[in-house]
């Protein structure tokens, strides 16, 4: 399945989030071939996981649809999922990338029927809605996966379980033989797009994240408004799993912080503002439901200032300047009560919520330097625009902390580096 | 009075920014803070002071001097290091307070009656004398702080406590008539001068 033809006027994109489908079907649009590796079993990355995009409150599966249409069609793409680059040798125009990729246990006959996954029993934990549940151990990795293929998950290759998923299969797509695989291919640039990841948010200790139920992050909470969620489109509180109401947020956990991510992450403002229209979304005119957001200052940038404004006049939300200093517990009702003080006018508080969501930071989920060296990143490991990284371009969240908007714009401006990189190679360039 | 204070106000008329980084420890921090408050909200005695740290630092670059150089706020800083350990800026807090109140110590300005700066100073005094604690001279001095009366009524509160320490060896009563301080205490005693003087001068205060 992996006889993969490459030349060094290939391009080579991995991660395929927004980003890397962009540059991706940007280049093989202009006539390059491309190889699309991909870590996890579907391309798709955050944005699959998102329940709205800011500011237009519109739904990303809309725009992922078009990517995968355009990917799909355009035979200069080849995809592999499962697949991670162990290591890059070599020089611009003439790179070689080792790839490994992880068995599937299902080959690309596979239908997405679904017999296979009704035939077994056992759960994994889903690592889709970040761990909030279960799947079950033979899987499609979400609605709109891409490549629509199914996944059996290693715990149980070798177990009566896989055995009965394979007798399962009419169409003789489980092959539970497969072993992990090593290719190298020879590009002539490459596209890291390997995206981001939320900081751990155990590490900011005051707000106990991992003490408290109730204490969650901003992608969690995004998850619980996904109808295919966790909880069913429900925003319900870990600890009884009742309805939440009185929500607050609390901005910069984790960036802006030298004890944690120096940079500004950018998107979480925003992310806040747009989670905060949830609430009337999810309560209508219920006046118990509320949301508080906790802020040092709002970075709507640019033209989100109007959003901002928008959201400022919604009578449910509520702004409280102040980054909020530690997080305790109601042990009668697992509330938990944030302490701080208000700049404006420094006034003391110590506000029960029935749910904390924690506007997680971004930080890059894979780090370039331990696959090759002379690539340049900055303080916090993200790719900087530097000729010494020769065929090597940052493309997307592994470049800067950004929105989808403008990870899409950088990735395009990435898939033109890596043109102009294979043009010189081919000699249509000087 | 052509004192230490009258010629800080006339030599940084326009700043007292400027005079806090230039005399203050650690004061060249001040500008750094970005009001996010979190110091504020961990300060265990916060509830209790006039003015929390973030709101010192606003007001310092606000430029107001006597309120902030005469305020007891910051000698209420019990040194817990909350407020370091969670500002996302790394200002040394705890020690920009300490920085603030010696100053103000130093211009003659602090509050009188403060009983933080009062301890200190009979600390001071104390150690500095013979260059070991003398804990009995010390805790009698601290007791008879506001006159005899109350003296009496805190060393008769105290006394169990006192006996107790007696019992197991860990205060001497022979304290009050001999005390063993560093060896050579004229020595001490020259050196502290001079390290004054020294910074005296570094701070413009000579």
């Amino acid at each position: 399945m992996t006889d993969v033809v490459a030349t060094n006027e290939t391009i080579l994109v991995v991660g395929g989030g927004i980003s890397g489908m962009t540059a991706a079907i940007e280049a093989a649009e202009c006539g390059k071939n491309v190889v699309l590796i991909e870590k996890s079993p579907a391309l798709g990355g955050r944005v699959s996981q998102l329940y709205k995009y800011f500011p237009k409150l519109c739904i990303p599966t809309c725009g992922l649809e078009i990517n995968v249409r355009r990917l799909r069609f355009n035979k200069r793409i080849r995809v592999l999922t499962m697949a991670q680059v162990s290591a890059i040798t070599g020089d611009t125009g003439n790179y070689t990338a080792t790839i490994k990729i992880t068995p599937r246990y299902v080959n690309e006959n596979c239908t997405a029927c679904g017999a296979c996954a009704d035939a077994v029993s056992a759960e994994v934990d889903n690592a889709f809605n970040y761990n909030m549940n279960k799947t079950k151990a033979v899987f499609l990795p979400f609605n709109m996966a891409y490549p629509r293929r199914y996944v059996i998950d290693p715990s149980i290759v070798g177990t009566p379980e896989g055995e009965a998923a394979k007798a399962a299969c009419k169409y003789d797509a489980v092959d539970l033989s497969m072993k992990e695989e090593t290719l190298e291919l020879k590009v002539g640039a490459i596209i890291w797009a390997t995206g981001w990841q939320p900081y751990d948010a155990a590490k900011i200790q005051p707000y106990g994240y991992d003490r408290f139920a109730n204490v969650i992050t901003s992608v969690e909470f995004e998850r619980m408004m996904d109808k295919a969620g966790p909880t069913g489109g429900k925003i319900l509180r870990p600890s009884d799993n009742k309805e939440a109401k009185n929500i607050a947020f609390i901005q910069c956990a984790g960036s802006r912080d030298r004890n944690h991510l120096t940079h500004c992450s950018r998107i979480c403002c925003m992310a806040s503002l747009k989670q905060s229209t949830y609430v009337g979304e999810q309560y209508g005119d219920d006046e118990a439901a509320k949301a508080s957001i906790y802020y040092i200052d709002i970075r709507a940038i640019d033209r989100f200032e109007d959003f901002y404004k928008k959201v400022q006049e919604d009578p449910k939300v509520s702004f409280i300047k102040s980054k909020v200093a530690n997080i305790t517990e109601n042990q009668e009702n697992r509330n938990p009560i944030l302490h701080g003080v208000n700049t404006e006018g420094y006034h003391r508080y110590d506000n029960e919520h029935d749910l904390v969501v924690l506007a997680i930071g971004m930080q890059p989920s894979a780090d370039i330097t331990q696959v090759t060296s002379g690539v340049h990143t900055d303080a916090s490991g993200f790719i900087q625009v530097h000729a010494d990284n020769g065929g090597i371009f940052g493309a997307g969240c592994a470049s800067n902390a950004l929105d989808v908007n403008r990870a899409v714009q950088n990735a395009t401006a990435a898939a033109l580096r890596a043109i102009q990189v294979v043009n010189r190679v081919s000699g249509a360039e000087a | 009075m052509t004192d230490a204070n009258t010629l800080m106000v006339e030599k940084y008329r326009n700043s007292f920014l400027k005079e806090v980084e230039a005399n203050v420890e650690e004061g060249d921090w001040v500008r750094m803070c970005m009001q996010c408050g979190v110091c504020a909200g961990s300060c265990p005695l916060g509830p209790h002071w006039a003015h929390p740290p973030q709101e010192i630092f606003m007001m310092i670059r606000a430029g107001k001097r006597e309120e902030v150089l005469t305020s007891d706020s910051m000698w209420m800083c019990t040194s817990c290091y909350n407020c370091i350990v969670r500002c996302p800026r790394e200002l040394p807090i705890t020690h920009i307070m300490h920085g603030l109140a010696n100053y103000a110590h130093r211009l003659g300005i602090a509050p009188k009656m403060n009983p933080t700066r009062r301890f200190a100073k009979i600390f001071w005094d104390n150690i500095a004398s013979s260059g070991r604690v003398n804990e009995l001279t010390l805790s009698i001095k601290l007791y008879f702080m506001d006159g005899i009366a109350s003296g009496i009524k805190k060393g008769l509160e105290m006394m169990g406590v006192g006996l107790g320490l007696v019992k197991t060896g860990r205060l001497n009563p022979l304290g009050l008539i001999s005390h063993s301080g560093v060896k050579d205490t004229k020595g001490l005693h020259a050196m502290l001068k001079k390290a004054k003087e020294i910074e005296d001068k570094r701070k413009g205060l000579a």
